[in-house]
């Protein structure tokens, strides 16, 4: 590239940073202005304690206005900071989560001022469960973009999983089988994915889109087929119970909301770590990343190039099958028409929001699962805000996140480009 | 391009038999590829025909995808209805029997489909007793109106697809210009034609505004399209949902969120006397893709977009702005899949609904690239699909045979359009070795 180009990286770059501290600024004026202001009368409370638990933890009481005002205030003082100073990385992103806890608090008090008390527990407990099929998927598209294949196929592989795994749980009345086999799904449909893109050399994004239609159409005409005349027998899976982990468990506020969970939250855990040191503490994941930054120099040094996209796709596809069981035998058992709902594409924005990395990832796939949950919640508080804006939240979120926030990330260099050997 | 159906209906397996034999009705052309052609110069056209086919260029490729994609989904409605499946129980007592089972039950499938999109030859003898002869219409009016909205949201992603953008946000755009369009029609009132027009020409604005805030996005912020159409398809989404419940747009008395239905007046006019849906808005469309057409080849802002979709670089290099094409391709592309929703809202549906966008943004897609991206392809593509969607609905009533199977079909035919080389492998045919798959657009996140 030439000169040019550079220049007006720079310049924007300054300009994103400014845009940003503005946005701080302007996040901070919400907060005084709207939550603190115009927030009803009576506080804000928040229980920490599920019913039936060992230890209670006192309520928490905030009055809305001048807890509002303060982190208000707070979050202007490091907006202006922000365009003034020269900042690490570190502390940017500290900056920019310090402003964003801030709002969120001062939303929640504003919500709940003078109404039911709001359940935090229960609040991360359904964060957590509306995650992890984010997770999985995110994960599921790091593993197939870090080797250079685009993987918008997600949805697909979910919707994938999440029938097998309620068909076969069902009918072979083994909920572990059904984990096992909604695994399988999506690996199989990773397969289709990875033979179209690598032996066929389709564009990818397109290839992506169109097997999501595909398996929206297949599932939803073996529902309507099978599943619905044959109700009890194909589809009434059991599903897994919690497992609540000894004295882990049984630590106040975080026991319940990270160790008394399903299989599937653990099995995210250890996904989350495995492909987290894979991909960046191993000599397999220096070659992955090879294969998707530079695939001739990778297959120059003997690396092979399309072994290892067809490897890493059909992994990513066995992972976010996993992801897409956990939407059946996981939570709600049968399996509905166009139940995995576009997370698909939520888990893909998720993984670009986190850098193409498996813990930012997963960090923006818990912020989605956040405003779903916090949706529910505050529907039933009645809050004074309609609840589709709040699911409109992280669509929303994401588009002011690859406009500005994350402007200077970067895909893999060879992702979404075929490697054929000349 | 619907004529195709008529084959695989009676002789699908044939096809894969012999794909010689097959290909030639692609051609759409009289000459006979066979041996007895008498002349040296109708010889000529033959073999150059008959090579044409066995190196399988475009079309060919194309009308075979139809064909495998057909025939897959008739084996998988053949084996997954219960009759046969318990027909397949008694394989060894009853081996005939299992097969013409089989047989069966996609045959009536596919006579269904055929009845609902083209052709019910019952119509005809109705109408000979004192039944109306509007019937016999019926099916063709039904498969043009499904292909209205078809044609104009395709030609919103076959726009972008030719400036290099991959435009998802058919589904949003649309929501927006029906949502123009509805308001105008029940909120406002105004005289016959006018109306219409006014309303029409609202939900082209109400696409626009989704549109262009992709194409601005892309153009300032360097955002993705893919993403923020994602996105901005579940905005609109939720977006609608919201509107529905406000007092402005819900209609009063009803439980469920329902806009009041539009005016007479801002009804797109039948075209073919009441009783027959198909309306002003098939004409609306069918003038988009001239339009289009006009647009890509004949004038220079098409020529700029071409060229910035064929290399972005080289299009800056020689003077032109990238970035005010995207902007533009993206007003444009917005509108016509406004376009769509307005003909949806207007011609057929007259309420808003939360579910009023329906699967054609997704759809769009298919049928851009099945058209290959070309305004007279698109068309074709969308009465193919229209009539698929219509058959479909034709065939659930007939037969209790899921309508999705439409959608299976649907994504195999593209699956095999978009790769070629499967084709050639699947049908033998000669082609050319190298890999010339993904030739619409084949960039990754970073373009």
């Amino acid at each position: 590239m030439t000169a040019i180009p550079v220049v007006r990286h720079q310049r924007a770059a300054i300009d994103r940073q400014q845009a940003i501290a503005g946005i701080f600024v302007m996040l901070g004026l919400v907060d005084i202005f709207v939550f603190g202001f115009l927030a009803d009368k009576g506080d804000a409370v928040f229980t920490f304690t599920l019913t039936g638990a060992a230890v209670s933890v006192p309520n928490l009481n905030l009055a809305p206005g001048p807890v509002s005002e303060g982190l208000g205030a707070l979050s202007i003082v490091l907006g202006l900071l922000y365009a003034g100073l020269k900042l690490t990385s570190l502390s940017r992103r500290l900056t920019a989560a310090t402003v964003m806890l801030a709002f969120v608090v001062a939303f929640l008090c504003w919500c709940d001022a003078g109404r039911t008390p709001l359940p935090f527990v229960s609040l991360m407990q359904t964060t957590m469960l509306a995650s992890i099929p984010l997770v999985l998927g995110a994960l599921s598209g790091c593993l197939c973009e870090r080797s250079g294949v685009i993987n918008i196929a997600i949805e697909g592989q979910l919707l994938l999983g999440a029938f097998a795994g309620a068909v076969i749980a069902s009918s072979f009345g083994s909920i572990w089988l059904g984990l096992f086999s909604g695994s399988i799904a999506g690996g199989l449909l990773g397969a289709l994915l990875a033979v179209f893109a690598i032996r066929y050399v389709v564009d990818q994004i397109i290839l992506g889109v169109v097997l999501n239609v595909f398996a929206s159409g297949l599932t939803g005409y073996l529902y309507d087929q099978a599943l619905v005349p044959y109700q009890n027998r194909l589809n009434s899976p059991n599903t897994f119970s919690s497992i609540k982990i000894p004295v882990l468990g049984d630590i106040p506020i975080i026991g319940p909301i990270l160790f008394d969970s399903t299989i599937f939250l653990y099995i995210t855990y250890v996904m989350v770590a495995l492909v987290h040191i894979g991909l960046f503490k191993t000599r397999w994941g220096l070659r992955v990343r090879a294969v998707g930054e530079h695939p001739t120099a990778a297959d120059t040094v003997g690396i092979r190039v399309l072994f290892t996209r067809y490897r890493n796709v059909i992994l990513g596809g066995l992972v976010a099958g996993i992801g897409g069981a956990s939407l059946t035998i996981g939570s709600v058992g049968s399996f509905g028409k166009d139940i995995s709902s576009g997370q698909g594409y939520i888990a893909l924005a998720a993984m670009i929001f986190g850098r193409w990395t498996p813990l930012g990832a997963t960090g923006a796939a818990l912020l989605f699962g956040f405003s779903v949950a916090l949706a529910n919640v505050l529907g039933t508080i009645g809050a004074p805000i309609p609840s589709d804006f709040l699911l409109m939240l992280p669509y929303v979120a994401t588009i002011v996140a690859v406009a500005g926030f994350v402007g200077k990330s970067r895909a893999p260099k060879a992702d979404g480009q075929p490697y054929v050997k000349s | 391009m619907s004529e195709n159906l008529t084959g695989p209906g009676g002789n699908g397996p044939e096809h894969k038999a012999g794909p010689v034999e097959g290909p030639p009705g692609a051609e759409g052309s009289p000459g006979d590829t066979g041996p007895d052609a008498a002349t040296a110069a109708q010889a000529n056209v033959a073999t150059s025909l008959l090579n044409a086919v066995l190196e399988g260029n475009s079309a060919v490729v194309t009308f075979l995808a139809i064909v495998t994609a057909i025939i897959i989904g008739g084996l998988l409605i053949a084996f997954s209805s219960p009759t046969v499946l318990h027909a397949w129980s008694h394989l060894f007592s009853a081996p005939g029997a299992a097969f013409s089972t089989a047989w069966a039950v996609a045959a009536s499938a596919f006579s269904a489909m055929l009845e609902g999109a083209i052709f019910n030859p019952h119509t005809i003898s109705a109408a000979f007793h004192g039944g109306s002869i509007a019937a016999i219409f019926n099916p063709l009016s039904e498969t043009a109106v499904n292909a209205t909205p078809l044609i104009l949201s395709g030609l919103a992603v076959a726009l972008a697809f030719r400036a290099g953008l991959f435009n998802i946000g058919a589904t949003g755009q649309f929501i927006g210009g029906a949502m123009i369009a509805g308001w105008i029609g029940f909120a406002v009132h105004m005289p016959m034609i006018l109306h219409v027009v006014v309303a029409v020409i609202g939900g082209f604005i109400g696409g626009s505004i989704t549109g262009g805030f992709v194409g601005f996005m892309k153009a300032r912020t360097g955002a993705h399209e893919v993403i923020v159409t994602i996105m901005l398809n579940y905005v609109m989404e939720f977006l609608i949902l919201f509107l529905l419940g406000l007092a402005v747009f819900r209609a009063p008395g009803l439980p469920n969120p329902v806009s009041p239905p539009v005016d007479n007046n801002a009804m797109l006019p039948h075209l073919a006397g009441a009783t027959l849906r198909i309306n002003a808005g098939f004409l609306v469309a069918l003038a988009a893709a001239l339009a289009v057409g006009w647009l890509l080849n004949r004038t220079t802002v098409g020529f700029e977009l071409r060229t910035v979709g064929a290399n972005p670089n080289a299009a800056r290099a020689a003077g032109m702005s990238p970035e005010r094409t995207w902007i533009t391709v993206m007003l444009i592309c917005g509108g016509l899949a406004g376009l769509a929703g307005a003909s949806v809202i207007l011609g057929t549906d007259f309420a808003l609904t939360p579910q009023i966008y329906g699967t054609y943004g997704i759809d769009a897609i298919t049928v851009a690239l099945l058209g290959r991206a070309k305004p007279g392809g698109v068309v074709l593509a969308a009465l193919l699909y229209g009539s698929l969607n219509a058959g479909g609905v034709t065939m659930q009533a007939q037969t209790q045979i899921p309508v999705d199977i439409t959608t299976v079909i649907q994504a195999l035919i593209v699956l095999f359009v978009a790769a070629p080389p499967l084709v050639r492998e699947i049908y033998h045919l000669r082609g050319r070795r190298n890999r010339e798959g993904g030739q619409l657009l084949a960039k990754g996140w970073s373009s």
